[in-house]
């Protein structure tokens, strides 16, 4: 059986390329269909808001790239419940759907993957 | 994995994502020399973000420091070693070889030898034939 993969991603999407390149571990993976998680920790949950302007940074928008996530067969996509409020974002207005987790949950799902990969 | 404590023999696969002249590059090169010498395998060293500095050819450490770029590569030379850096990553950074300066028109090629470009598609094949993937990032 396959390995599975957490991936989980801790900066902003306007940190530099590290929330892309976490992302791009994930959708490489998905293309090989091996079971992965993605997980938005941290600074990592800004990149779940909708309404984003990055074209005002010239930097490019990953939340189509996010969006896309499902067509690569990647269904198990999470957010710390912690996280999103620590920086008072509004769990409703999030650009993709995601399993919220509280912190006990957190330990649980880390646990379940064979490999974890944190940028 | 059925084995004994003492003798537990594993498949490492090795991923760094910080550059040379970080701590957790050297911190990588330690534990993969001890991996070997311990009698383990390493599958696959991959270089991803910033780790990809770690195998430019062009970096001169000062005398009086170690020079973990040149002791990286001597080091998968020596044991014949599996070391993939990802080429988008490389690209973004500037750690080109022959092929990808000739590509996008480039003066010059600086990767260095023992490693090769290649996709992250190596980063999960490595993962899926190693017991353990270990990560060094950060400093």
């Amino acid at each position: 059986m396959a390995r599975s993969m957490l991936v989980i991603t801790r900066q902003s999407p306007w940190s530099g390329p590290t929330a892309r390149e976490a992302l791009d571990i994930v959708l490489a993976g998905g293309a090989f269909d091996l079971p992965l998680g993605l997980l938005f920790l941290d600074d990592g949950v800004f990149q779940l808001m909708s309404g984003q302007h990055a074209a005002r940074l010239q930097q490019k928008d990953l939340t189509a790239n996010l969006q896309a996530l499902p067509m690569f067969g990647i269904e198990s996509v999470f957010a710390s419940r912690r996280s999103l409020s620590e920086r008072r974002l509004d769990e409703a207005s999030l650009a993709l759907p995601v399993e919220l987790l509280d912190d006990a949950e957190l330990g649980s799902l880390i646990n379940r993957y064979d490999q974890v990969i944190t940028l | 994995m059925s084995c004994s404590f003492e003798r537990c023999l594993m498949k490492f696969a090795i991923a760094l994502f910080s550059p040379a002249h970080s701590p957790a590059s050297r911190r990588a090169l330690r534990f993969a020399e001890a991996a070997l010498a311990g009698g383990h395998e390493i599958v696959r060293l991959f270089l991803y973000q910033d780790g990809v500095h770690s195998a430019s050819a062009n970096i001169v450490a000062p005398q009086d420091e170690l020079g973990v770029a040149g002791q990286w590569s001597r080091f998968i030379r020596d044991n014949r070693l599996d070391g993939v850096v990802c080429i988008a990553a490389g690209l973004r950074r500037g750690v080109l070889d022959e092929q990808e300066a000739a590509r996008h028109q480039r003066p010059a090629a600086n990767l260095s030898a023992g490693w090769e470009l290649s996709g992250l598609g190596q980063l999960h094949e490595a993962s899926q034939n190693a017991d353990r993937l270990i990560c060094f990032g950060g400093h």
